[in-house]
């Protein structure tokens, strides 16, 4: 087997149009690497919930992501202001996002479900004030 | 039916085509974004009343056929370029999202 690749990103947390360019960015790598559509899809909608979460939650933020032979390993580390209860917070449903953020089609509280749903293994650290990393894996068979 | 197909038989206002003979495959109808990221699939004729740069990347990241946009809404010219260097399919119609998707599964079925 060849070498992990990996893949970093800085999401920007201030400008908000660019929000899902890390997402697109690894499918299209992910598509260049010939893995089956559905574990593309799975990585794009864990990926990208992430991601948005980093930039409507948690002013930005750093994505990682490992493409191994047995699996895909997302990392996403920021430092904003934390999941106070992180139970609640997976809870389908549930989002704190204000009206400006819901105007745009986001806030549907679907995020953290989506990635624990679509991702073979997902993990939530977080300490409020400091910031939150969630990491997720999805198995190559 | 090809993306082209569609938009000339629903009379849709072609915003940016980059990839018009694609085939479609099914619909999807919604304006929540992370629902229809996890519902629509690829090759659907996505139809919404949302407007913001964000659809783009949901569109690129579902692989859906093309992005019909609902009842005349306004698109800023960046989320036309942005689609068009990701391949997105994009149109407006005057239509609303209940007549453009029964028309749609009309023609689809
Ligand atoms: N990275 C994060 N930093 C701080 N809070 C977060 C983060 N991700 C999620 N949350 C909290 O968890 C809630 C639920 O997240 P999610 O399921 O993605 O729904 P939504 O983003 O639509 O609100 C959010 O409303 C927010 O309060
Ligand atoms: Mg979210």
């Amino acid at each position: 087997m060849s070498d992990a690749v990996t893949l970093h990103f800085d999401v920007d947390g201030e400008n908000f149009t660019s929000a899902g360019e890390a997402s697109v960015q690894v499918k299209k790598t992910l598509r260049q690497m010939g893995f089956p559509p559905d574990v593309i899809r799975r990585v794009s909608i864990a990926m990208y919930e992430g991601e948005i979460n980093m930039v409507i939650h948690a002013g930005g933020g750093k994505a990682d992501v490992t493409v191994d032979s047995d699996k895909i390993h997302i990392v996403l580390a920021d430092k904003g202001p934390g999941i106070a209860d992180i139970e609640l917070a997976m809870q389908e449903g549930y989002s704190t996002a204000k009206d400006n953020i819901r105007s745009l089609g986001f806030g549907a509280g679907m995020g953290l479900p989506n990635m624990k749903r679509y991702s073979d293994h997902m993990q939530v650290e977080s300490a409020v004030g400091k910031g939150t990393t969630i990491t997720m894996d999805i198995y190559l068979s | 039916m090809t993306v082209e197909a569609l938009a000339d038989k629903l009379s849709l206002t072609t915003l940016c085509m980059p990839e018009g003979d694609r085939e479609i495959e099914g619909g999807y109808c919604g304006d929540l974004l992370s629902w229809v990221m996890s519902r629509a699939k690829s090759g659907d004729a996505w139809v919404t009343i949302m407007t913001n740069i964000n659809v783009v990347a949901v569109a690129s990241l579902t692989d859906c056929a093309c992005v019909i946009l609902a009842e005349s809404a306004e698109v800023e010219p960046a989320v036309v370029e942005k689609a068009k260097s990701q391949g997105v399919n994009l149109f407006v119609s005057e239509k609303d999202s209940f007549i453009l998707c029964a028309q749609i599964g009309a023609l689809l079925s």
